[in-house]
């Protein structure tokens, strides 16, 4: 590496389409389901970046075309200056030892037949890291001190633990390699909230002593406020803001994420009694038929007949901010008041969250 | 304020302690199934009657009171009176329509039974598994060729499938001539479709599956994915069926033996033939098709039974 | 006179050969009409299965006893024979449940699931019942309901089944609600329309509403009374505003230090307690939280501890509570020794 950028990851015009496939024998596409569809972001080395939104916006599967477990359609994906998407198969395999990836669901993500050691002990082999057997059981030690798991867990299977420490197991697979970045997709979102506190801050603590870089992506936007730096919020595909966590709570600018703010509660009366919701009417439009113009103008408070219904907005710099909205100055100086919307019938595609996993991926049961 | 101290500081960390390690060593998944099982009072049944039918069909032959195909009685039988010796003291089960000792033959049928049960049931286990693990295993991993094999194979296997399985083991014997193997690999092609599409099923669910993504993420090439993770995930539904199909398969190979399409060698009893002889005489001499016909049910009934208890063991939605 | 008066109530499940497990153990609250009350705790507390109990609704099975009372309006719901508690069930008392696809029946249009409650308990039929549907339908903010009775289930998104079921349960004017964790499944957009919805429908109707939630944010801005639950007992009872300025068990004060504010700063640590429910197991007797706790005593162990009443009707099962002054902000609630990590 000659020069060392600011930015560990940088993804330029990201798209993924998954294609809805329709017919028995003779399978036809019908159309596309737009789950990332043009995604710029960077994330500094060191640094905290988290995605937010609601399911169905596509941040799982950004998730996942980072780190090339999905094909992107379109866009780039540098990683320390090396572009993912171009890098031959064994080049990309080789370089998974320095991004990894820690799952929701702890007891999924983990095989049930494979005790802690087995899992702990794949990683290492497959890139041939400490050797011999003492070496990787060294190795493999002091991750578990590192994730505060004790010894005699080795031994054990995933079902013999709690919700909390399987996902500690998790941390530790995803450690033991020594990556530089990891992306945790809603690391926490499937513990109880004592046990939630844990993991954010062992995460926190983890980041602080071994310098590592995250991609956390959650629909939580107070866990997501809590450990990140920069904040990007998606909606349907895209990112409409990107901001300093701080400011994103302080000065939130783009409707939606006003919006989205606005309706999280915050465990205090006080807040909650004081605060004014902007209630979104309706339901999230489906991501194979996305509205034309600015994705969220049809659920949109502060929608304007001219530009918003006919041209896409571009994510740019406001004071600090990046925000995807033609009139936020004018929504910010409250020049614009929100007006009522109807709401809109939304057929569901299916069942589940991310389109991805529900309409008919490129590749059913794709290993990748 | 006094924090918590001495005798009940000690108690507490004694039984977190305990609670911590009750035991030394993990429990996988099988070790757990095991234990199940073993609680389950069917398991239990079916295990028992298995348990003795084996005995009888690998010991029995030794010890068997007479020669099972020696016509010791022939004489005793009057088929035109209607008229063949019942059960006696030194025929416990009397004696069939030719004067052959009918307990002898029912024993030394135990094997004949569970020798066509078990090669049948592993002829499509094995096949089955290999068409259905190469699909499962193209389908996962994906691209134009993996589509293409899986496709082909899955067709062929829906071909299988489209023809009555009874319709289709009678062309396979009528093709290969009346023998005992005929009767096992025409039971065995049976089942083919029903492994090879559980096994593929069973392997795509597990190729989506969180846990298949982590390994792909950490780096582990695919085929080591499928070898270690998803045909090891994929494989119970596999067992139960094989466990299952041992019962269907008894009752199958009974079903060809009674058309007349097993076994040629008369000297070899087997019940499903014994159940067709036994037809003709059915009001003089009922027990000739009773006998033959409960060790079918029974021998089928006792997989059956370990079967579905398996099946519970294995699920893992069932688990605590 | 309170609606709903539950005292004492007690679930146990005792299978063979293995320990009887005390799901839920003692629970006593009382809901009054145009109440909103919380029942909070995290998985494996006992809400839910303290609601299906006063309900009647726990699967029958041997080994299951419930003991003690769930008087409502005079009437103990635990005595009745299953066909009175039928009547009342859907009539008088009404609940939502977290899945709104699994509750409705998928074969079945919405407006004739809505029509049969209807029939059953307000004896409408024909157009009466479907103008009466699409009414409900319209209450709750479904658009265009008229079309909306001739849809299946699988037809709306998550959010509008939701309001489906909501327009069920209030179909007859129930005088109770009992919403268990009615937005879990949901996003927060769609839980921000449904938690306004129900305020909106307690507001105008003055039904009573029991809000079982894992969310303190959303007992935050609902609820009137607040039940915690800890190991299948009540832990502390108390108004809002009260709870949350000055919590008094260390299992609520831990709580509200493990959940990240919206309104909190980046780089604040949050205090988590210690531990996981699991290690509930070898305390059978004592206070259940014991093993996590941070303020435990000697008394702590052996006797489940008393309920405690305090001033203005707060009441909490604690020897060693935390104190009253500085507490309002959990964050600077630093439990006296180091927490332990979890599990040992």
């Amino acid at each position: 590496m000659s020069e060392q950028s600011e930015f560990l990851v940088e993804v330029r015009d990201l798209k993924v389409h998954f294609p809805i496939k329709r017919g028995v024998l003779f399978e036809r596409t019908v159309g596309h389901v737009k789950a990332v569809d043009g995604v710029d972001l960077s994330i500094p080395r060191g640094k905290t970046y988290g995605l937010v939104g609601e399911s169905g916006c596509g941040k799982s599967t950004l998730g996942r075309a980072l780190l090339q477990l999905t094909p992107p359609t379109a866009g780039e994906v540098s990683f320390d200056g090396v572009e993912l998407t171009k890098l031959a198969p064994g080049k990309l395999r080789a370089m998974r030892k320095r991004m990894q990836m820690i799952f929701q669901d702890p007891m999924s993500s983990l095989d049930p037949r494979q005790n802690v050691e087995s899992i702990l002990t794949e990683g290492l082999q497959a890139h041939g890291i400490g050797g011999d057997r003492d070496g990787r059981r060294k190795i493999i030690a002091e991750t578990l001190d590192k994730v505060g798991l004790p010894r005699w867990a080795l031994s054990r299977y995933p079902h013999e633990f709690s919700g909390g420490q399987r996902q500690r197991i998790g941390i530790a697979r995803a450690l033991v390699l020594g990556p530089e970045l990891i992306v945790a997709d809603e690391p926490v979102s499937a513990l109880d909230v004592s046990i939630q506190a844990q993991v954010v801050n062992l995460l926190d603590e983890l980041q602080d002593n071994l310098g590592l870089t995250y991609l956390v992506i959650a629909h939580d936007l107070a866990v997501v406020r809590h450990i990140s730096d920069t904040v990007g919020v998606m909606y349907l595909g895209g990112l409409v803001e990107e901001a300093p966590s701080d400011r994103l709570y302080t000065e939130p600018l783009h409707p939606y994420t006003r919006a989205l703010m606005s309706a999280v509660p915050v465990p205090d009366p006080d807040v909650e009694d004081r605060r004014e919701r902007i209630l979104l009417a309706g339901d999230l439009p489906s991501p194979a038929n996305p509205p034309s113009g600015c994705r969220f103008h049809t659920r949109c408070p502060w929608a304007q007949p001219t530009r918003c219904a006919d041209e896409r907005p571009v994510l740019r710099e406001i004071g600090g901010s990046r925000v995807a909205c033609h009139f936020a100055e004018q929504i910010a100086s409250g020049e614009l008041r929100p007006h009522k919307v109807s709401a809109e019938i939304v057929r569901p595609e299916g069942e589940g969250d991310e389109p991805g996993v529900v309409s008919a991926p490129s590749e059913p049961g794709s290993f990748v | 304020m006094t924090l918590i101290s001495g005798k009940k500081k000690e108690r507490i960390d004694r039984l977190a302690e305990l609670a911590a390690r009750d035991d030394e060593r993990g429990v996988s998944l099988w070790q757990e199934a095991l234990r199940r099982l073993r609680r389950n009072p069917a398991a239990i049944v079916g295990a028992v009657v298995l348990g003795v039918f084996l005995v009888i069909a690998i010991v029995g032959p030794f010890l068997v009171p007479h020669a099972p195909e020696a016509q010791l009685w022939k004489g005793e039988v009057r088929e035109n009176i209607g008229y063949i010796p019942g059960a006696r003291a030194e025929n416990w089960f009397g004696v069939d329509h030719i004067g052959r000792d009918e307990f002898s033959r029912m024993i030394v049928g135990a094997r004949q039974t569970l020798l066509v049960g078990v090669v049948a049931t592993m002829i499509g286990l094995a096949v089955g598994s290999l068409i259905g693990g190469i699909a499962g295993a193209a389908a996962g991993l994906g691209g134009r060729w993996g589509r293409a094999v899986d496709n082909v194979l899955m067709r062929f296997i829906d071909m299988l499938l489209a023809m009555p399985s009874l319709l289709l083991a009678i062309s396979i014997a009528a093709i290969l001539g009346a023998s005992l193997t005929t009767v096992m690999i025409a039971v065995g092609t049976v089942s083919v479709p029903v492994f090879a599409r559980l096994l593929r099923g069973s392997m795509i669910a597990q190729s989506n599956s969180d846990y298949v993504l982590a390994a792909t993420s950490l780096g582990v090439r695919k085929p080591k994915i499928a070898l270690a993770h998803v045909v090891p995930n994929s494989l119970a539904p596999v067992i139960v069926q094989a466990t299952l199909t041992l019962a269907t398969a008894i009752i199958e190979a009974a079903a060809l033996s009674f058309l007349g399409l097993g076994n040629n060698d008369a000297s070899i009893p087997e019940w499903g033939m014994m159940l067709a002889d036994a037809q003709r005489y059915i009001d003089i001499a009922p027990r000739l098709a009773i006998l033959p016909a409960l060790g079918i049910i029974i021998t089928a009934l006792g997989f059956t039974l370990l079967g579905e208890a398996m099946r519970e063991a294995l699920d893992p939605k069932l688990r605590k | 006179m309170a609606l709903l008066e539950v005292d004492d109530l007690s679930v146990t499940f005792a299978r063979r050969g293995q320990r009887a497990v005390h799901a839920v153990d003692g629970v006593s609250f009382s809901v009054d009409a145009g109440e909103v009350v919380g029942l909070v705790g995290e998985s494996g507390c006992g809400k839910s299965v303290t609601s299906l109990a006063i309900m009647g609704l726990l699967p029958k099975q041997p080994g299951l006893r419930v003991g003690g009372k769930a008087v409502f309006d005079g009437t103990d719901l635990l005595q009745l024979d299953d066909r009175s508690r039928r009547d009342i069930r859907g009539r008088d008392i009404a609940m939502i449940f977290q899945d709104p696809l699994s509750s409705l029946n998928p074969v079945v249009p919405i407006g004739l699931q809505v029509t049969e409650v209807l029939t059953r308990h307000r004896g409408m039929k024909g157009d009466v019942a479907t103008k009466e549907a699409a009414r409900l339908l319209d209450r709750v903010g479904i658009p265009d309901p008229t079309r909306r009775l001739k849809e299946y289930p699988h037809q709306l998104s998550g959010g509008m089944r939701q309001r489906a079921l909501i327009a069920m349960a209030v179909a007859c004017q129930p005088r109770l609600l009992i919403a268990d964790e009615p937005t879990t499944a949901l996003d927060v957009t769609i839980q921000a329309q449904i938690l306004e919805l129900l305020k909106d429908l307690v507001r105008d109707s003055g039904t009573a509403l029991v809000m079982i939630t894992h969310d303190l944010g959303v007992v935050a801005g609902m609820c009137d009374s607040i039940n915690v639950l800890y190991g299948g007992r009540v832990v502390e009872t108390a108004r809002r505003r009260p709870l949350f300025r000055e919590p008094r068990h260390p299992y609520t004060v831990g709580l509200l230090g493990s959940v990240p504010r919206l309104d909190a700063g980046r780089g604040e640590r949050l205090n988590p307690i210690p531990g996981s429910v699991r290690d509930l197991l070898p305390w059978p007797d004592g206070c259940a939280f014991s093993p996590r706790c941070t303020r435990r005593l000697d008394a702590c162990v052996g006797e489940p501890p008393e309920l405690v009443l305090a001033h203005d009707g707060r009441s909490y099962r604690c020897v060693n509570p935390a104190p009253v002054p500085g507490l309002a902000r959990a964050a600077d609630a630093a439990p006296v020794p180091a927490p332990r990590e979890e599990e040992k």
